[in-house]
């Protein structure tokens, strides 16, 4: 009985509950030709993302090749444990563990940016705020009640949600204007966006590393195709000249 | 040397002679305009499905534990893996799109009709076919929307009487969907469905030529046995299969080359728009990729939304549109069982739309907008307007058939051409 309430609640039409709470999402403007870029991504997602997160479908070797990263200035920098070049990069925590710490083990992140979407991650590492009753202290804008601290509060700062007051009808009103961080942090404003751009494309390559091999093989199939196509256009027309 | 070779085969076993009935001197209508090259480019899809399908298998591990991981292993660990990935996942929508063009073809020129009831019927159950292969294949990666899909669908059994529990568990071999019905979902992916799609295209075909190809005239090219002098008959060589048991009028173009070249033509266009998207929008904003399918399956999270994949958000819409469960659930099996009865629903004589009268043009092109605007709802979030404009469009898809059925039994046609024109 119970389990036929759960399925008529998929087929039934279901309320919306919208993910995201129709935030605004910042355009995330990477670049995945960008090797700079995506070697600062990795180091930051090594840094302070891989503590909780794995990357358990992405091997080290795969990364350092695409980003031009010689495999021993890899293994010196941004392997911690030991693992060889070959290994996935995971972590060593334990699912189970992690699942009491958080209330859920935290996912994958692979291919997060194909599930969220670079746009949304770009967002979302710049709009954690404070917000006191959370058990990590932090919220998020576009994750509200979002189970992870603000690991990234070293670079950016501790943010919280600015408002300035208007005058509104002869009201005095506050008006949310947007995250700003106290300036304790590492990295001023625009290098903390710029920081977080990094790591995103960098997920967006995790999410897809054939990515870029595939548009320059494209390029050429799509040409040869073109040709291909005005060949045996003409071809067809010679030989239905005489039936029409 | 090779003729004695080719000859000794022949005489045991007749390749040149098939390959020159069905392929080389099949007699096909010289009008036939480009909604004629869908059924081509669907047996090329198919093939394209079949043989990048036969290359995943061997790296992909059908199992709740490993599937996610095995595709994730093909797109980046296996050499061009991700080609054959994105070949067979594009291939999957690009198939209903040619199959969709294809039926709506047969519906505007009347193919359906005498003769072709049958052909008709055969080409219905393969695309009852397709639609189990396409939905079991995209059980197969096991991401959320393939776990939570496949737990719509199957679940939509249950709302059989009296048996419909027991089916359902009967179905995924479990009381949950889980590994063992995933294991079984590749079973049938790979080898059960595939044969009988094959199965049943070769008797499509077979159908086809038995009774000739219709055209955008819906005029017949082949006449009675001794009607046509020697001038009015065709000049280019057919088959005596053909030839023996009527004059074929010369209004028609032998397969090989002039068909087959036209083919090619439509087929290099498709390649590129096919190319395009499986080299620089293999996800198509989440439409031949959903998003959510980049997850892992999880049997303890639902997902925000759960659709189908494009190909079957008009039957979704129409699920959804009544309130009633099984209601929803006959309802979306008669929309299909509908266009399946089209040769007897349809009462009129003249074939093409050309020569039939207004109201019948305009049903079809409103019933072609029905179509797409019901998929438009059943894939996307759901809202209040939206229940209302499903169930209209609903009613509205079914009078299509209403409608057809009335006014094609004294139906105001214009004269068929004796002869094809253009």
């Amino acid at each position: 009985m119970k389990k036929l309430i759960l399925v008529l609640a998929f087929l039934l039409p279901n309320a919306v509950f919208a993910a995201g709470g129709g935030v605004h999402l910042d355009t995330a403007n990477y670049d995945l030709t960008d090797k700079v870029s995506l070697q600062n991504g990795a180091k930051l997602f090594q840094n302070y993302c891989l503590g909780c997160h794995q990357m358990q479908y992405q091997r080290y070797q795969r990364a350092f090749e695409d980003l031009g990263i010689p495999t021993e200035i890899g293994q010196e920098n941004l392997q911690f444990t030991g693992e060889k070049v070959g290994d996935y990069i995971k972590n060593g925590m334990p699912a189970d563990s992690a699942a009491k710490w958080f209330g859920a083990p935290p996912p994958d992140l692979t291919l997060v940016a194909r599930v969220r979407g670079a746009d949304w991650l770009y967002t979302y590492l710049r709009t954690f705020y404070v917000d006191e009753s959370r058990p990590f202290g932090v919220n998020n804008l576009v994750f509200p009640e979002v189970g992870m601290p603000h690991v990234l509060q070293e670079l950016q700062g501790v943010p919280s949600k600015a408002t300035e007051e208007h005058m509104v009808d002869g009201e005095m009103v506050e008006r949310y204007v947007g995250i700003k961080s106290d300036g304790s942090g590492v990295l001023s404003p625009e290098e903390y966006d710029s920081a977080v751009l990094d790591l995103v494309n960098y997920l967006v390559y995790t999410g897809e590393p054939s990515r870029l091999e595939s548009e320059s093989i494209g390029r050429w199939v799509i040409i040869f195709l073109l040709v291909f196509f005005v060949l045996i256009y003409l071809l067809k027309k010679e030989y239905w000249r005489d039936v029409h | 040397m090779f003729k004695n070779l080719m000859d000794w085969i022949e005489y045991r076993l007749p390749i040149m002679r098939v390959a020159n009935m069905h392929a080389v001197q099949y007699p096909a209508p010289r009008n036939m305009n480009f909604w004629y090259v869908f059924g081509f480019l669907a047996t090329i899809v198919l093939v394209n499905q079949i043989v990048t399908g036969i290359w995943l298998t061997m790296s992909f591990e059908p199992s709740a534990e490993r599937a996610f991981a095995s595709v994730e292993f093909i797109m980046r660990d296996v050499e061009y893996g991700w080609i054959l990935r994105y070949m067979h996942s594009t291939g999957a929508s690009a198939f209903f799109i040619v199959v969709y063009l294809h039926m709506f073809r047969g519906m505007i020129y009347g193919s359906y009709q005498k003769p072709r009831e049958l052909l008709w019927l055969f080409g219905m159950f393969i695309y009852l076919a397709l639609m189990a292969e396409a939905f079991m294949g995209y059980v197969l990666p096991w991401g959320q929307m393939s776990y939570w899909g496949a737990q719509v669908i199957v679940s939509l059994f249950s709302a059989i009487p009296v048996i419909g529990p027991d089916l359902v568990v009967w179905i995924q071999g479990d009381y949950v969907i889980s590994g063992a019905t995933l294991n079984r979902f590749f079973a049938l992916h790979v080898i059960a469905l595939p044969l009988v799609i094959v199965i049943l295209v070769f008797l499509h075909i077979v159908a086809l030529h038995e009774v000739g190809s219709n055209n955008p005239d819906g005029t017949d090219v082949k006449r009675k046995k001794g009607s046509l002098s020697e001038d009015e008959k065709t000049k280019f060589k057919i088959h005596e299969y053909y030839t023996d048991k009527y004059d074929i009028i010369d209004d028609i173009v032998p397969f090989f080359p002039h068909i087959v070249l036209k083919d090619l033509v439509a087929f290099s266009l498709f390649l590129i728009a096919f190319c395009y998207v499986m080299f620089f929008n293999p996800g198509m904003g989440g439409y031949f990729l959903e998003h959510p399918n980049f997850e892992i399956a999880n049997g303890l999270k639902t997902p925000e939304h759960i659709f189908p994949v494009w190909y079957f958000t008009p039957f979704y819409a129409i699920l959804k549109a009544v309130p009633h469960k099984l209601g929803g659930v006959i309802c979306m099996f008669a929309a299909i069982v509908a266009l399946a009865l089209l040769p007897w629903i349809d009462r009129g004589r003249v074939k093409s739309w050309r020569y039939r009268c207004g109201l019948h043009t305009w049903n079809l092109i409103i019933f072609a907008g029905v179509f797409i605007f019901l998929g438009y709802l059943g894939g996307t979030p759901q809202e209040a307007w939206k229940i209302i404009a499903s169930q209209i469009l609903t009613i509205m898809y079914f009078g299509f058939f209403f409608l057809l059925w009335i006014y094609s039994k004294n139906e105001k046609t214009k004269p068929v051409p004796a002869r094809i024109t253009g």
